[in-house]
């Protein structure tokens, strides 16, 4: 197996705190990865930096073989990193379909193509009847799921998704889940950091779970889940 | 281009067609003064599309399009007046000096993260600045203005952008014209979808694979280069420049008012915005003639008065109101 993502030793400081240190991982071709973690963890910021939108303090960050720590996170992007952001970020005054076009108009170079791949993009995510709405009138799990349209538009090898499931219901959650593991099977490595352990068990073939920043185990979801760090420092809190 | 076309409604074409048919024979029964109303119409419809494509498009705000106007207008007229070159030619002059000054505009603000409102006062500060500068150049006649001769050979052939009326209009017929297809086929193109990703959410933007400085260089580089040649019209037309007047920040607020109020960020907002206001204005000073109020700074009131109205009934815009009105809006305008 060869690592699609490979993190190894990355921190960041914020005046002082350390909200990652020293945290490695592979992520490996194909497959889902899941990091969970109570709030505050540090997933977000180790998320920011893999996707470039923060520097890592130290450490090294390879795609595909390639270092990417310090790149521009849309340098990052067209090496083929999608990502979606935790509070969704949708184009506000656009429709949901020129959202994705412009999401499309990554791997291709002309609006017609866009169209065509945004259309499929939109139809794979349930939102096809909803391309001509403005963005800001979805509700937010159908904001949720633009999000992911529009970072999986671009083509991305990997994809980054940032607490898509939560605030959705449980039978929202298994619409995404059942997307997810779809994409999944044709090929698509997803990086996620999720709250809704619902998901995660349901999806992810390995988990990493941060605390303070820290990596505190790392392996399939039933050594992890039973692991007694995880339970006290987590689960335990999260009374599962 | 012919996309544009076809993504017209029907009733949408048959306007345009109307629009364009009337604008051509306007000259036919249009007087004097009819006709230079007609001729600021377009120049500021013209002029609109330019600042639009950066501010409505790429979401940038500049408060100092007077600076590209002005290095277009003491391009071309300088060329003239000093070395005997033409318009026509100086215009292809004129366009990257502008070009040249929107690029270090731009690198400025956006290399070092200036942005909103602060990039705007940037915008600002050029133009004045420029405005300084030209004040104490001697050569375009300093603070005492740059004047086109009335009766030198061949001035008044359309070869050297002189004459009537008439080629005024058409010229700024033409240009408005040709600034609307322009910018209706930007707004299609993969450049136009990467400045409204700009615009709505930079960061987003980015994590969409798009280079929003390199986006937003694109988007000044194209909007000064067109302002530029609105200056070349604005100096054979006026045919005096003083750098008090065309560098001054009230040009640079003329330019913007027809497409705010038209609509920012839309294709015709900057045509209807300037098809009401530059008719308001002219009809405001007749009527405050015809009562005989001549009250300084009357005028400004009532055209302050109508404007705010304007906004509160239409915050978007005249133009996204009038395409819901006439059927012409689709879900994808």
């Amino acid at each position: 197996m060869t690592a699609l993502l490979s993190i190894n030793g990355i921190s960041k400081r914020f005046r002082g705190l350390a909200a990652v240190s020293r945290v490695s991982f592979d992520v490996q071709q194909g497959e889902i990865f899941a990091v969970i973690g109570p709030n505050g963890a540090g997933k977000t910021t180790l998320f920011n930096m893999i996707a470039g939108a923060i520097p890592p303090d130290e450490g090294t960050i390879a795609f595909a073989g390639e270092r990417i720590e310090g790149l521009r996170s849309d340098q990052i992007a067209r090496l083929g990193v999608g990502r979606t952001f935790q509070l969704v970020r949708p184009f506000p005054a656009l429709t949901v379909e020129d959202n994705v076009i412009i999401g499309a108009l990554m791997q291709t170079r002309t609006v017609h193509e866009a169209e065509t791949i945004a259309r499929d993009t939109l139809a794979r995510l349930d939102l096809f009847d909803k391309r001509a709405q403005i963005a800001s009138s979805l509700t937010l799990p159908d904001r949720k799921r633009l999000e992911v349209a529009r970072a999986l538009a671009t083509g991305p090898k990997l994809l980054l998704l940032d607490e898509v499931m939560a605030g959705l219901r449980p039978t929202e959650t298994d619409r995404i889940v059942a997307t997810l593991r779809d994409l999944n099977r044709d090929g698509l490595t997803i990086l996620l950091i999720e709250h809704v352990m619902r998901a995660v068990t349901a999806l992810a073939s390995r988990i990493l779970v941060l605390h303070h920043g820290a990596a505190i185990a790392e392996g399939n979801p039933e050594q992890v889940l039973r692991d007694p760090a995880v339970v006290e420092s987590y689960l335990g809190a999260e009374s599962l | 281009m012919s996309n544009i076309w076809q993504r017209l409604p029907t009733r949408g074409k048959i306007l345009c067609l109307a629009a364009l048919v009337a604008a051509i024979a306007a000259p036919l029964v249009a007087d004097r003064y009819l006709l230079s109303v007609l001729i600021l119409v377009f120049y500021f419809a013209y002029l609109g599309q330019a600042w639009n494509l950066l501010m409505g498009f790429a979401g940038q705000l500049s408060l100092g399009h007077a600076l590209y106007l002005g290095l277009g207008a003491y391009t071309a007229t300088a060329l003239w007046t000093l070395f005997g070159i033409g318009p026509w030619i100086g215009v292809f002059i004129a366009i990257p000096v502008a070009a040249a000054a929107g690029m270090i505009v731009g690198w400025l603000g956006w290399r070092f993260a200036i942005e909103g409102v602060y990039f705007a006062l940037l915008t600002i500060a050029f133009a004045e600045f420029t405005r300084i500068g030209f004040d104490h150049l001697q050569i375009t006649g300093a603070s005492a203005g740059l004047f086109l001769s009335v009766n030198s050979p061949g001035s008044d052939k359309w070869w050297n952008l002189g004459g009537g009326p008439l080629l005024y209009y058409y010229l700024a017929l033409i240009l408005a014209a040709a600034a609307t297809l322009l910018v209706a086929w930007l707004r299609r193109s993969p450049l136009g979808y990467r400045w409204l990703a700009v615009r709505e959410d930079p960061e987003a933007a980015r994590a969409a694979g798009i280079d929003i400085f390199r986006a937003k260089m694109i988007a000044i580089l194209i909007s000064a280069s067109m302002t530029a040649v609105g200056g070349v019209f604005y100096g054979f037309y006026y045919r005096n420049l003083f750098p008090s007047q065309v560098f001054d920040i009230g040009r640079s607020i003329e330019i913007i008012m027809a497409p705010i109020i038209g609509g920012l960020g839309t294709v015709f907002g900057p045509l209807v915005g300037a098809i009401l206001l530059t008719p308001l204005g002219e009809s405001l000073t007749a009527l405050m003639q015809h009562f005989g109020v001549n009250t300084p700074g009357a005028k400004s009131i009532f055209y302050g008065l109508t404007l705010m109205v304007i906004i509160t009934l239409q915050p978007s815009g005249v133009w996204p109101w009038l395409a819901r009105k006439l059927g012409l809006d689709r879900p994808r305008a």
